[in-house]
């Protein structure tokens, strides 16, 4: 380095003076920042109308920097929880994990670089829409299709409708375990199912549970709040499905199936031992249950765990109600339910069959007998449908209709007989039943099917569930949906068809239930025999007219107070379709509730 | 014998990171020096034991922070090894992409830093400032300009934004305009070479006992060992690039080599651009479910690249669950930052000790993990 250098070298660095700087003074930094890129993960932004309140991301946050907060001033809505995230910055890593993985994609993060104050708990806040500075800058980082956290489809399953109508197989195959632990693996934790789940069902825990392969600790789950385990598995309503945070932006989770998984594919040593793990010795008191129908067994396994004596009165010859003479065959295998009423029977309930309260035993007798009485008898008859026609013997009811397929593929009954061509009216999960049992019962004697449904709602509207309507027309059930009854025709003595009418609306303007028609639009489906599905009416014959006249009913429904504890008769307590319903978890919770309830006063009592 | 203790950092402009060295010294020559590691220590292996595998996401880059992009590398690389997943072929160039510019960004920086040491602030200006504008062009890619939290396991997070490839061709060639200029500013200036030329010597024999990968080796082996062509991962085996290697190891050498390997990168950076796929799937999920319930199945994989201080590696062993069981970090500068101070610091003028933890490559937190 000894060269000797030009003397004009130190005039070189005169050409960085016409050079632009690349580091340039901003005065106004504050007022004026410098822009940040268009994904820039800054602050958090959080639209409240779409946000859940699930705390997925407080679950994700690597950091730990995201507590859920209760605001109470948030609307109730169903689906929704009034939790909003916070966030801590002095914990924060900003790696928008939890943009990328919100459910309802109300997160997302702003172009801010800065927060500047003195109050060390600004830095901790609860961020709406405007962010942490109050205003609505740009959004910054968003999620987008490839940062998705979140596993939105799910996991199917389903027989081909060519196979199943022929026959009275489970539709449903259920998942393998590689699919189950997929479809478990979806569930974000939320509890948003448990809120809306009648029964408050631990459905998180007990999806974990199949993600951990520990079926013992699942059917645990279950039996907490759930002693029907195998029934609900298949035929829930589930409501839990319906306000699953997946739900918001792909499918729901296969709730309902997972627990199916589980019931049918724990062991039987451990299933039992985890179902019966809660019942208890029997202690003292002797409770007598009304009914074997979902709110009568789960009552009595419940009262069973708290050590009570129970026995359970049932007009029919075996034990279940709905699940055993409503449920169609191929939607709840007849081992389901005997799984379910075997658990509850190894708990120590015992059943008296064939004895009708009100009939063969009356209440009073029970409540001299008993230390309590709780009543879960159901909406047991078929409401009727007063048009012309109607007193033709070739008008069925549902209820009894399907209990005889039931017992006739039990070997108990004869098979129902059926005609070629049949109508059913009813737009509900029943009428549906009734729709697809005759298909199979028909391809079985005929060969073909032909059955048409009527429903006063139009398809949209229907209230049966989404998968009823897609699978019974998979089937072939031949919708009029808008149509409502207007003459059954009888020509000699038989029934040859029944004439709809074009439905102009349902309600009324008091939103009463009063339909009204375009006379015109009217036209007959041929059918040798109508299936009424239109609903189902309670029987009270067991109230004495003294009871009668001390207690309110309502729509069919009585009143009762907490825990279904009667007002005037503190003895008594109900639950099920006469007090709630429509479906068999809200039994199910109703009769959980009642345990607890007669409990509670047998306890008072003793005080 | 006057002998002295003298800390050298953790608080030091000729420091890298927080760490320090304690100097035994008579007059101004080593007689003993200790180094002592540990106030970036973290826990990050223990951390990552209890982090979901993808919300290790945060914590990873934080273990080298001027280069931090190895981390996301090794962990996804390990991931996707025990994972069985193939990763989706746009995926595999934009991490080269990201993997290049960040060593364009350290070595340009570690270039600057020589200013620290030697008193030449200028360097470390423009250093800087050069840096800044790759970090710029991080912040449009990933949303951050340090922790880019982009590469993941099964792909990178997001697909390139759009104008991105101009604006790196852009940047690139600026870089290589001014990049003559750090070398006549840097390279060839009388006071660097003064204080860098036939000093800090890294022999051979040293290479082989301690473990000194990268930049070391191969100024002092001429060895052209070099992860990205001797075991490439990505797409390496599909660009051309040289590996410059030397025989003589000092100081100066070795800022050499790096600043060769700028250039290196940056025809990498072209190339890739050129080839990339122009459209397809950026990621595929870890596994089933949400990124909660991620698991890995049941295994134990070693996985390694070439950070710009040598082989950086994680070991990794999972037990099929949604969180990793065991990470062991293969920090690059642990051979010559830790073992290397403390046999072969002595011998030294004091104001080599900065010096040595500026050339030899070292970065505090991957050592102190």
């Amino acid at each position: 380095m000894n060269k000797q250098k030009s003397i004009f070298s130190p005039v070189k660095a005169w050409k960085y003076l016409l050079r632009k700087p690349v580091t340039v003074l901003k005065k106004d930094i504050f007022d004026n920042p410098r822009e940040s890129s268009p994904r820039y993960r800054g602050f958090h932004q959080n639209d409240w109308d779409k946000c859940l309140g699930c705390g997925t991301c407080s679950r994700i946050c690597p950091t730990n920097a995201i507590t859920m907060v209760q605001v109470d001033t948030l609307e109730d809505k169903e689906g929704y929880k009034k939790e909003r995230p916070a966030f801590d910055y002095g914990r924060c890593s900003f790696c928008a994990l939890c943009v990328d993985i919100c459910p309802s994609d109300s997160l997302n993060m702003s172009r801010e670089y800065l927060h500047l104050s003195k109050q060390a708990e600004s830095f901790y806040f609860l961020p709406d829409s405007r962010g942490i500075h109050g205003d609505t800058r740009d959004r910054g980082y968003v999620r987008d299709d490839d940062s998705e956290l979140l596993d939105l489809n799910r996991y199917e399953m389903e027989l081909e409708p060519v196979d199943r109508k022929k026959s009275f197989i489970e539709i449903v195959r259920g998942f393998s375990l590689e699919k189950a632990l997929a479809e478990s693996a979806r569930c974000v934790e939320c509890g948003i199912c448990t809120e809306a789940c009648p029964a408050h069902m631990n459905i998180p825990e007990y999806i974990k549970s199949v993600w951990e392969d520990d079926m013992k600790g699942a059917v645990g789950y279950l039996y907490k709040t759930n002693p029907l385990a195998n029934v609900c598995g298949r035929i829930c309503t589930h409501k839990c499905e319906g306000v699953c945070a997946l739900g918001k932006r792909g499918e729901a989770i296969s709730i309902r199936w997972l627990k199916r998984f589980i019931v049918d594919n724990t062991p039987m040593d451990d299933y039992e031992e985890a179902a019966l793990s809660y019942v208890t010795e029997k202690v003292d008191g002797k409770v007598a249950v009304v009914g074997s129908g979902p709110s009568g067994l789960s009552c009595a396994y419940y009262l069973r765990t708290l050590g009570y004596e129970v026995d359970v009165y049932e007009e029919k010859a075996l034990p279940g109600g709905v699940i055993r003479y409503g449920g169609p065959e191929y939607r709840l295998p007849e081992e389901s339910v005997l799984k379910d009423i075997g658990i509850i029977e190894k708990s120590g309930v015992h059943f008296i069959t064939g004895t009708k309260v009100g009939r063969d035993v009356s209440l009073e007798e029970l409540r001299d007998r008993y230390d309590a009485v709780f009543l879960g008898t159901g909406f047991s008859l078929s409401r009727q449908l007063r048009i012309p026609g109607y007193e033709h013997s070739d008008v069925k009811y549902a209820i009894p209709f399907l209990g005889q397929t039931r017992d006739y593929l039990r070997g108990l009954a004869d098979m129902p007989d059926i005609m070629e061509k049949v109508v059913v009216i009813g737009g509900g999960n029943v009428a549906f039943d009734v729709g697809r049992t005759l298909i199979r019962l028909q391809q079985r004697k005929y060969g073909t099917d032909h059955v048409s449904i009527a429903a006063l709602e139009h398809r949209g509207i229907l209230p049966c569930d989404k998968e009823e309507l897609e699978e019974g027309g998979e089937e072939g059930l031949k919708g009029h949906f808008g149509y409502g009854p207007d003459e059954i025709i009888i020509t000699d003595g038989k029934i040859i068809g029944l004439r709809v009418k074009k439905v102009i609306s349902i309600f009324d303007a008091d939103r009463k239930f009063n339909p009204s028609y375009d006379e015109s639009d009217s036209f007959v489906i041929e059918a040798g025999q109508v299936y009424i599905a239109t609903g189902q009416m309670p029987e009270y014959e067991y109230f004495s007219e003294e009871m009668k006249s001390m207690i309110t009913i309502e729509r069919g429904q009585v009143k009762v107070g907490a825990h279904g504890q009667f007002e005037n008769f503190p003895w008594l307590f109900a639950g099920g379709d006469i007090v709630q319903g429509p479906d068999i978890i809200t039994g199910v919770a109703n009769g959980h509730d009642a345990a607890d309830g007669i409990d509670e006063y047998l306890r008072s009592r003793k005080k | 014998m006057n002998e002295v203790k003298l800390f050298l950092g953790p608080q030091h402009p000729g420091m890298h990171g927080n760490y320090s060295v304690h100097m035994y010294v008579d007059g101004d020559i080593i007689n003993k020096s200790r180094p002592t590691p540990g106030f970036l220590h973290r826990g990050f292996e223990k951390l990552m034991e209890r982090r979901l595998w993808m919300g290790n996401l945060a914590l990873i880059p934080r273990i080298c922070v001027p280069e931090p992009d190895i981390n996301e590398m090794v962990y996804a690389m390990g991931v996707e090894a025990l994972a069985g997943i193939d990763v989706p072929e746009k995926a595999h160039w934009i991490r080269m992409l990201v993997l290049e510019l960040a060593r364009i960004a350290v070595h340009t920086m570690s270039l600057g830093f020589i200013g620290g040491p030697t008193g030449m602030y200028t360097a470390t200006y423009w250093a800087i400032a050069q840096r800044d504008l790759i970090l710029d062009l991080f912040e449009e890619l990933s949303g951050a300009r340090i922790y880019h939290m982009y590469i993941i396991p099964g792909g990178v997070r997001k697909d390139l934004p759009d104008g991105f490839a101009g604006h790196v061709l852009e940047k690139m060639a600026e870089l290589e305009t001014k990049l003559p200029e750090f070398g006549e500013l840097i390279l060839k200036h009388p006071v660097i070479h003064a204080r860098a030329k036939d000093n800090i010597m890294l022999p051979a024999e040293v290479v082989w006992e301690l473990g000194v990968t990268g930049v070391g080796m191969r100024s002092a082996t001429g060895l052209a060992n070099d992860l990205r062509k001797v075991k490439p991962y990505a797409r390496y085996d599909e660009v051309e690039f040289e590996v410059p290697v030397a025989v003589y190891s000092d100081a100066l050498t070795r800022l050499n080599l790096k600043f060769r390997e700028i250039y290196q990168s940056i025809s990498i950076v072209r190339q890739v651009l050129e080839k990339m796929p122009a459209d397809g799937p950026v990621n595929v999920p870890v596994s089933p479910g949400n990124a909660l319930r991620w698991t890995v199945p049941a295994g134990m994989v070693y996985a390694a690249v070439e950070s710009s201080r040598g082989e950086y590696g994680y070991f990794i062993v999972s037990d099929g669950r949604e969180k990793p069981y065991r990470i062991a970090v293969r920090g690059a500068s642990y051979p010559q930052g830790l073992l290397g101070i403390e046999k072969y610091l002595k011998g030294y003028r004091i104001d080599d000790a900065s010096l040595w933890m500026d050339t030899m490559g070292v970065c505090s937190p991957e050592i102190d993990r």
